[in-house]
């Protein structure tokens, strides 16, 4: 019996492409698989543009207030946290905190709603470095060139692989098909990128640091900041498509933008500035877990309840900041929060704010300050969007490399596919979660973001598993939820002049009453620049309260 | 009549195409390469037909005999050509090639005869116009119904063989149709009629007896009796005998072989188990055989054995199937053991219990997956589950052929900060095969053995500890689950052994 069906089904499988066709017509197709379209809170937001929220019945005064629990508001209150500074509040719009990290769950396991993975941290991501060596991720000393890190947290092999030509190949650089000349491009690219992660200027800085507040300011290397990546790349005469294809891929994973939209010297900086070392692991290995990089953001929350006490207020929503208003509030911000589950206004008054929110909302909330507002609008957003896919089962596969974490499908529009149960110490994992991204680069983010707005979750599901039946023919079938998480303004975009502008420098000017904690201040959305951008605020904060702490930037 | 014998042509179109597809299909999943094998299959069967129906002009008189002779030779041939091939191939597959390309070209010359010969039929009632037209009409039609129904219907609920004789039955069918529709004009019909339903029978008997067909081929794959084949979730199990050796595959890979099991099983448990006299508690990882249980059991001072394994086909079969169990000894049915059908990872994650020895049997590492259980972190998870004095010991391949995959599993031990001492026994089945006891103190090999044993004896087991030249310890990395080495090394050095 089970002989003659696997007969049967090698002989279908043999009578080609017709045949084959014909077999998978046997029953209808299945229906689409049920799920939740969600998001950040649009509806929420929105309410920024309206004029009509209440006048607050309740003020309340706080030394240090950190609008915003992403990676940049919870590393400046673990940042306070462990200086032992406890009188702070720490407002989140979302009901939970994690900003771009969060996570969802369901019977399954947990998967990522963002981030995924930190790579090895640099020798000067010292923040970073501790955290992990708080969390016992890094073990022994956490400023040593090759720190030994947990092996559960170390990407399992196989970390990566490629779909193309009905084959899936190992590593996401092109292979197959790669002529002699286009290999020496290959060679010639990453000399060049090794060549800029070694390059130091006079001052000791590396040309491209991570954090990149670290960089060298190099007029040479600023002016890559000038031109767009694709331009860069013409210009150093690499012509090949392939190369093409994997640079334009990197800049959409990491910056929801395309090689042409992107800054040269944000594009060289997503090869050159990653340095990290392991003692136990390739340099290119990265740390993940099956939640993303939610176990980071949790792990900071945890970390500040351990030493100060609960100091989250989540679903309330900053909609109106004032630096100087009259005489009773003289040297104090004014922080209003709409707090809809309430449906009342509370006024924060408090000495000092760190704004760990995306700067497109500075617009709609510092209406005194319109230097402020105007460096904000010169910032453009990519939208972007996460599908949890649950599966019952590991789906069929095509030939070639075995199933890895990160799985991406050239020329596809969206980025790949992370598994959820990876890291899971298992020999055949069950059921799982695919998590599969989808930028927009290929359309101009208001464009996207109307697109996001506008499309029913059916369309998305039924995009998604089309694209993903070219490698496992029977999706449909395994797939028994799929979830579609919108984020319209998931982070900054690097275009040229961002990064070496003047509005960016203004948001990371230190002020008297108020610093900017949010990855925006870098230009991209990494949790190295988040992280650093809120430790930084929370130490220029207590150095300004006359506080004494130890750096975890030096 | 005329519709008949139109009729007759859409049969004998549909035969003639199915014929063609069997064989390439046959030919692909048995030889490979399925573009080249449908290729030359079909250009081969349709240089036949038309060999076929330019021999068509040769036949002369009795059109309507000759083309039920022809059927019926069609119908016998092409119906047991799969069935046929199947065997040649099980025999061996030097000829198979030969045999299938001349049972192409056989029933192509056939096939090729066929049409024509209805036409000189027809002509004598059909202008030429109406007659190409019609014929070919349902030439087509019949090759389409075909080409959807097999990979549809046929081969998923028929499979290729059944498939085969089921056409061939159809092409029998048509001829003694023709003959009761001849009756009259026929000077043979009982001769032809005997002939036909002779045909008919044979192919009816291949047709119910396909399934013990499979299953004989199947068996001159493997060369022995196939005493138990089975496909679980996890893997496919096949249990074969040749006089008194019985031979447990898994996945095509050889396990064991009862003839020098022992060897095996005796130099995996005894030399660690034979020093712990205090043991009391022990843990099986994988050998759902039930065989290094049978061992561990030779031990009265033994209370319990628990074996997790994660198939419970398998734990199912050796604890019911009475050969098995009586090779190994009723282990897996003794009050003592408990038979825990999960993955070793996730169990020992779960699990808190502590064990005075540990049996690692595991498959070779020959795939990410199973690596995962050769890895630092597998091992970090095994010491943690090891009591005070316990010791484990792991089946670690070959350190003959693997012998960098050897030393990387002995590595690997040693970077988690277990004491690691390897050694090697010489298994006929397998050749010279390595094992590593690990513990956190060191390990001497026992002076005595306290059970009764047909390979070990005290005065060669300090032999097993000393590695020969060609096998002496080389570096290698730690098989961490970031790297996984160890299934990079395994490839490559197995690859050198096999071809």
């Amino acid at each position: 019996m089970d002989r003659r069906r696997f007969l049967g089904s090698v002989a279908a499988a043999a009578a080609g492409a017709g045949a084959a066709s014909l077999a998978a017509c046997r029953g209808r197709p299945p229906e689409l698989p049920p799920g939740e379209l969600s998001g950040t809170s649009f509806e929420l937001g929105h309410r920024l543009r309206d004029a009509d929220l209440a006048t607050p019945d309740e003020t309340r005064e706080v030394p240090v207030a950190i609008v915003g629990a992403g990676i940049g508001g919870l590393a400046a209150g673990w940042k306070l946290a462990n200086s032992g500074f406890s009188d702070f509040l720490l407002v989140e719009l979302e009901s939970e905190a994690g900003g771009n990290s969060r996570a969802g769950r369901n019977a399954v396991g947990s998967y990522p709603l963002g981030a995924h993975y930190l790579p090895l941290p640099t020798r000067e991501a010292t923040a970073v470095r501790e955290l992990l060596a708080e969390l016992g991720v890094l073990q022994g000393d956490p400023r040593a060139l090759r720190p030994t890190y947990d092996e559960r947290y170390l990407c399992a092999t196989p970390q990566e692989r490629l779909y193309r030509d009905g084959r899936w190949q190992e590593g996401i650089l092109p292979q197959a098909g790669a002529d002699a000349a286009e290999r020496a491009q290959y060679r010639r690219f990453f000399e060049q990128m090794a060549v800029f992660r070694r390059r130091r200027d006079a001052a000791g800085r590396r040309a491209f640091a991570l954090p990149m507040a670290l960089s060298s300011r190099d007029p040479e290397l600023l002016a890559l900041d000038g031109i767009s990546m694709r331009d860069w790349l013409h210009a150093q005469h690499f012509d090949s498509p392939q190369l093409h294809w994997y640079v334009d891929y990197a800049c959409r994973d990491d910056y929801g933008s395309n090689s042409a939209t992107v800054s040269a010297w944000a594009g060289i900086h997503y090869f050159a500035c990653r340095d990290g070392e392991a003692d136990n692991a390739d340099s290119d290995t990265v740390l993940t877990a099956p939640e993303g990089n939610a176990w980071l953001a949790s792990g900071m929350l945890r970390s500040i309840e351990a030493r100060v006490g609960e100091r989250l207020l989540n679903g309330a929503l900053a909609f109106r900041v004032a630096l100087n208003e009259g005489r009773p509030q003289r040297g104090r911000v004014t922080i209003d929060l709409w707090l809809p589950a309430e449906r009342r206004t509370l006024r924060l008054l408090a000495e000092q704010l760190i704004w760990a929110a995306p700067l497109f909302l500075v617009p709609h909330v510092f209406g005194g300050e319109p230097a402020l507002g105007a460096a904000a609008r010169t910032y453009s957003y990519a939208p972007w969007l996460v599908a949890n896919l649950t599966l019952s089962r590991f789906p069929d596969d095509r030939h070639g490399a075995p199933m890895a974490w990160d799985n991406v499908l050239y020329g596809s529009s969206g980025l790949g596919y992370v598994v959820a149960s990876h890291q899971q110490l298992r020999v055949r994992p069950g059921a799982t979660v695919l998590t599969w991204y989808r930028a927009f680069a290929e359309m101009a983010p208001q464009q996207g973001r109307v697109l996001l707005r506008d499309t029913p979750r059916a369309v998305w599901a039924d995009e998604i598993l089309a694209e993903l039946e070219r490698p496992h023919a029977n999706i449909r079938q395994v797939t028994t939820r799929l979830d579609v998480f919108r984020n319209a303004h998931a982070m900054a975009r690097p275009v040229p002049g961002l990064i070496g502008g003047a509005a960016r420098q203004l948001f990371a000017a230190d002020g008297e009453r108020l610093r900017f904690a949010h990855a925006d201040v870098s230009g991209f959305s990494l949790f190295e620049e988040a992280h650093f951008r809120g430790v930084l605020a929370a130490e220029r904060t207590l150095g300004r309260l006359g506080i004494r702490f130890n750096s975890s930037l030096s | 009549m005329n519709h008949a014998l139109l009729f007759s042509v859409f049969i004998v179109a549909s035969c003639g195409l199915a014929y063609e597809l069997i064989a390439g299909a046959l030919a692909s999943y048995l030889l490979g390469d399925s573009v080249t094998q449908f290729s030359t299959v079909i250009g081969s069967y349709l240089f036949a037909m038309g060999i076929g129906s330019w021999l068509s002009r040769y036949v002369e008189r009795q059109l309507v005999a000759r083309f039920i002779q022809v059927e019926l030779l069609v119908g016998v041939v092409g119906g047991l050509s799969a069935t046929g091939l199947f065997f040649i191939f099980a025999w061996s597959s030097a000829p198979f090639k030969l045999a299938l390309y001349l049972s192409v070209f056989a029933i192509g010359v056939l096939v090729g005869l066929e049409i024509p010969l209805i036409m000189r039929i027809l002509k004598r009632d059909l202008v030429f116009k109406d007659l190409v037209s019609q014929v070919l009409t349902f030439d087509y039609l019949g090759a389409l119904a075909v080409s959807i129904l097999f990979p549809v219907l046929l081969v998923p609920h028929l499979g290729l063989m059944r498939s085969g004789l089921l056409f061939g039955l159809l092409n029998v069918a048509v001829a003694l149709w023709a003959c009761w529709l001849f009756r009259e004009q026929l000077r043979n019909f009982r001769g032809l009629l005997g002939q036909g339903a002779t045909a008919m029978l044979g192919l009816l008997a291949a047709f119910i007896a396909a399934g013990e067909l499979t299953s004989m081929a199947e068996s001159h794959l493997y060369a022995d009796d196939i005493v138990h084949a089975e496909n679980t979730p996890y893997q496919r199990i096949v249990v074969t005998r040749w006089k008194d050796d019985l031979r447990l595959h898994l996945n095509n890979n050889l396990q064991f072989s009862s003839r020098d099991e022992y060897r095996y099983h005796e130099a995996l448990v005894h030399p660690a188990l034979a020093t712990l006299p205090a043991a009391r508690r022990v843990l099986v990882l994988g050998g759902g055989d039930g065989l290094a249980v049978r061992e561990i059991l030779k031990y009265p001072q033994i209370e319990s054995v628990t074996l997790v394994d994660l198939d419970p086909a398998m734990t199912r079969l050796f604890a019911s199937a009475p050969p098995l169990r009586r090779l190994n000894g009723d282990a897996l049915q003794s009050p003592k053991v408990r038979v825990v059908n999960a993955d070793a990872l996730q169990w020992l994650e779960a699990n808190d219990e502590l064990f005075d020895f540990v049996v690692v049997d595991f498959p070779d590492p020959s795939n990410f997956a199973i690596g995962k259980l050769y890895s630092s972190a597998f091992y970090r998870l095994l010491e943690k589950h090891l009591s005070g004095d316990a010791l484990a010991v792991i089946q670690s391949t070959s350190p003959l052929y693997a012998r960098q995959s050897f030393w990387c599993i002995v590595t690997t031990l040693e970077s988690v900060g277990l004491v690691a001492t390897p050694y090697h026994a010489l298994v006929p089945s397998f050749g010279e095969w390595g094992f590593v006891v690990a513990g956190r103190r060191g390990y001497r090999p026992p002076q005595s053995y306290a059970v009764n044993t047909r390979f070990l004896t005290p005065a060669m087991t300090p032999a097993l500890f000393v590695f020969p030249k060609d096998m002496a310890r080389i570096d290698a990395e730690v098989n961490r689950l970031n790297s996984q080495v160890l299934v990079r090394y395994f490839e490559q050095e197995w690859r050198q052994v096999i071809r």
